[in-house]
């Protein structure tokens, strides 16, 4: 059997630090003593195996895995695609992504959201997918409305949708936001803003992506989405490469 | 103009914000649409091990619980394997050993059944104390949280524990020890993870 190799170190510098004051609400949920650097084991190598029978084919067709019968949501038709990769470039399949997101009008189903704007009846607002043997993901959805939320007096997230991976390992396990191209609200996001990273910024829009549209039904958008990649195991007497 | 790596690099991760319930256990944000939520049963009915229940709170720098968090376990089997192709051994029919649970909205407090793991072999032949990973998210954490649950009835197998070993300040090492009760004659472990401040809870960069 193959070693189980460790997952390259993952780079703080390109994530949001933990205490990042203009989100407000991370300033007492930020951790103050660094974090303790851990050289992966089984514990961090290995995570949770999913299979088809764990979700139905529906559930990544958000314009119909909420709506009543022969009515869909309202709102601009999309569809969100990519592939799930590491950072050898190398395609994760049989993996496990998960997506939320409020209706075309920033509302989110849940019973704490108290926005003015209205639920959709026909839309729930959770999908998710395995990715296939080439680690491709797409799902079908409604583009997300932006919405106003307590951090300044006047702060607006960008339209985005949540996604949440899994990968091969538990230490690889990600959940971020996708954001849409050209929003001009994605620049002065306290939430985005946490990134230091420009780069990394850029990492998390969405592309329009004409040619994955469907003509006369619905526009596309391409989100990859990149995982911690594998290292060999040099040091342990078993070369094996990349 | 020197030679290019070719690696991509990991896409930056954000908060899973107040709202992570209705991807990720809708149920809990008030409304039904998939045939099964996952993560609700963690070790199955066939599993060797002692049943226990594990319970806490997570707790903000001010010192107040937080009530909209979402927690993921991963842990082996009582013979320490982990339900995983590339892990050597094999589980019992229906052990995934992962596990997803929320606060509770009013008061919370957050509890989620399983059996106690067995010690799972570490790096280097060196084998580390029964415990349990845990991956701690909500609005305002950024990155998720990685830390440990370690069992308080297993004293001599934390003190030789190679994780356990590398935090230098031994005092913090005690805020990764779940305690033991028997309420009931059902065993139960009280953990509570402190994000920030006095006795903070050690959190690893895996």
């Amino acid at each position: 059997m193959k070693k189980p190799a460790e997952f390259y170190q993952r780079d703080l510098g390109r994530h949001p630090p933990a205490y990042s004051p203009i989100y407000k609400t991370s300033v007492a949920r930020s951790p103050q003593y660094p974090l303790i650097s851990l050289q992966n084991s089984a514990s961090e190598i290995t995570g949770p195996v999913f299979g088809h029978n764990d979700i139905d084919p529906i559930d990544n067709d958000l314009i119909l895995n909420y709506a009543q019968p022969d009515e869909m949501p309202i709102g601009e038709r999309i569809i969100l695609h990519g592939r799930v990769l590491d950072e050898n470039a190398r395609p994760i399949p049989n993996t496990l992504v998960e997506i939320w997101q409020a209706n075309a009008g920033g509302r989110y189903r849940h019973k704490k959201d108290t926005y003015l704007a209205p639920i959709d009846p026909n839309f729930g607002g959770c999908g998710r997918t395995m990715t296939d043997e080439d680690g491709y993901y797409y799902f079908r959805t409604i583009k997300p409305g932006a919405y106003p939320w307590r951090n300044f007096v006047n702060s607006w997230r960008p339209a985005h949708i949540h996604v949440s991976v899994f990968g091969t390992g538990f230490a690889q396990r990600l959940i971020s936001q996708i954001y849409f191209e050209g929003d001009p609200l994605i620049q002065t996001c306290p939430m985005v803003k946490s990134i230091p990273d420009p780069d990394a910024v850029d990492a998390l829009i969405a592309k329009l992506d004409l040619n994955g549209t469907i003509p006369l039904d619905s526009i596309a958008y391409k989100f990859d989405i990149v995982l911690r990649g594998r290292r060999s195991t040099l040091f342990e007497n078993r070369l094996e490469g990349n | 103009m020197p030679q290019q790596l070719n690696y991509l690099r990991e896409t930056p991760s954000q908060t899973a914000g107040p709202y992570v319930h209705i991807g990720l256990a809708p149920g809990s944000a008030g409304f039904d649409i998939y045939r099964e939520e996952l993560g609700h049963d963690i070790a199955g009915p066939n599993a060797k091990g002692e049943r226990i229940r594990v319970e806490g709170l997570v707790i903000d720098g001010t010192g107040s619980p937080i009530k909209d968090v979402l927690l993921e376990t991963w842990q082996a089997n009582a013979d320490g394997i982990y339900a995983h192709p590339e892990h050597l051994g094999a589980v019992e029919d229906g052990f995934r050993g992962w596990g997803r649970v929320i606060t509770d909205f009013n008061t919370g407090e957050w509890g989620f059944d399983t059996i106690k793991p067995g010690a799972v072999m570490g790096r280097n032949g060196q084998m580390m104390a029964p415990h349990i990973n845990l991956w701690v998210v909500a609005r305002g954490i950024n990155v998720g949280l990685n830390t440990r649950i370690y069992f308080s009835d297993e004293e001599t197998a934390n003190a030789a524990d190679p994780v356990m070993n590398i935090i230098e300040w031994e005092r913090r090492r005690q805020t990764l020890i779940a305690q033991r009760s028997e309420p009931d004659g059902k065993a139960v472990y009280r953990f509570d993870v402190q994000i920030q401040g006095q006795n903070e809870t050690v959190f690893f960069d895996i």
